[in-house]
């Protein structure tokens, strides 16, 4: 069984989906990606499904859910790269996916991640300094 | 039955001649005659061939069931006939009575059979009647196929014609819409706007409703649709061109864009874009 692997490029972490999803597939990544999350501190998530073509109800949720997740443990996520095939697709499923942040490829992306972590660092809380 | 059709197949072959000649003189002193479309020798034609096909045709003994293979030759020339008469633009009327007025020549020549009983010659002329009859919406049927055709190319020369896509900018898209909105065009608008997007990587669509003739509930939708389709795509969308009518109309219907941004005109869209690109434009100095 193939899994889908999850880079740390710096404080980011990188996944690009290039395999057919299927339902378990997509929780086994829920999965690592949230432990993955917590064990690297990381401040975003880069998620690239430009090779998805297709996506169903299920796959939509998902997207969603692990934006919501990546949220709660003080991270933003930007999926990146949907084809427009699967765009059409997710929308007349009736999914916007308010929630999540979308961008046209990953340099797009990671620039809307730089400045969603620079916004969160300046609006939020405190910063631990080291005398 | 067969008795009668053989009896009016024998009045139609022996007095074939005559019956054409009357039928072409009833067809040249009709109302629905068209001789500005179709001239007196190529009528003649029409009605000569049309005439052959219909007594060979009508020798099989066969005057109930037009959709015999001894009929094929009749029905396919019929066809020809009213394909052609449907783009030179007659009226089904016109059309029709292109073989309803063979009834009259062919009852006359039966009226002067003798030595029939009436009932034999009510029952002749009522197989003859349901015959031309059958022939007849055949070749309404027909020409309503033949405009059908005519319409439903050009709906899809429509819908070719009137999705273009522009790039106005490095990033920019315009998407300028024009005439009715249905799903089907919807479809077609939104695919080639995000091939467009992916292929370009614009980050930024206007799509201009200027000539959106009327905005209402179901537009609306199509076009939140379109825009949330570009969102995941990665692309922001600006509505553009909405009139001072279709602002009001909107208002009342309680249709909105949501957070779109809406603009009143595409010079303001436009402007809208560079500001989000972080671009400015600039007068260059005058030169002292």
């Amino acid at each position: 069984m193939n899994t889908i692997p999850i880079l740390k490029l710096g404080e980011y972490l990188l996944v690009s989906i290039q395999v057919d999803m299927h339902d378990r597939l997509a929780l086994q990544l829920q999965d690592e990606l949230t432990s993955m999350l917590v064990k690297t501190k990381s401040r975003g998530v880069l998620l690239d499904i430009s090779f998805l073509e297709m996506v169903d109800s299920f796959m939509g949720r998902m997207l969603s859910n692990i934006a919501a997740m990546t949220r709660l443990l003080g991270a933003e996520t930007v999926v990146v790269g949907i084809q427009p095939a699967v765009a059409i697709t997710i929308v007349e499923l009736g999914l916007t996916l308010p929630n999540v942040r979308t961008a046209l490829n990953v340099d797009a992306g990671m620039e809307i991640l730089r400045r969603l972590v620079d916004f969160s660092d300046q609006k939020g809380g405190y910063e631990c300094q080291q005398e | 039955m067969i008795k009668i059709n053989k009896k009016i197949s024998e009045i139609l072959t022996q007095h074939k001649n005559e019956i054409f000649e009357d039928w072409l003189s009833g067809q040249l002193a009709s109302v629905s005659l068209r001789l500005d479309l179709v001239s007196e020798t190529e009528l003649r034609r029409q009605s000569q061939e049309f005439l052959n096909l219909f007594v060979t045709a009508s020798l099989s003994s066969n005057l109930q069931d037009i959709n015999t293979p001894e009929w094929d030759g009749v029905r396919e020339y019929l066809t020809s006939i009213t394909y052609s008469r449907a783009r030179q633009g007659f009226s089904p009327t016109e059309i029709a009575t292109f073989v309803l007025s063979l009834k009259h020549p062919l009852f006359s020549h039966l009226r002067e059979l003798s030595g029939v009983n009436s009932n034999d010659l009510i029952d002749m002329i009522w197989t003859a009647t349901f015959l031309i009859d059958k022939l007849a919406l055949l070749s309404i049927e027909n020409y309503q196929r033949g405009r059908e055709e005519i319409i439903k190319r050009q709906q899809q020369e429509l819908l070719e014609l009137s999705t273009p896509v522009v790039k106005a900018w490095d990033g920019v898209l315009i998407l300028p819409l024009i005439g009715t909105l249905d799903s089907a065009r919807t479809q077609i608008v939104m695919e080639s706007l995000l091939q467009s997007i992916l292929d370009t990587g614009s980050a930024i669509a206007i799509i201009d409703i200027t000539g959106v003739i009327s905005v209402d509930t179901l537009v609306a939708q199509h076009l939140l649709k379109t825009m949330a389709a570009a969102k995941l795509m990665g692309a922001q969308c600006i509505i553009s061109g909405i009139r001072p009518q279709i602002a009001q109309t909107m208002v009342h219907l309680g249709v909105g864009f949501g957070e779109v941004a809406t603009k009143a005109s595409l010079a303001d869209a436009l402007a809208e874009s560079f500001k989000r690109l972080g671009l400015a434009v600039i007068k260059p100095q005058a030169r002292g």
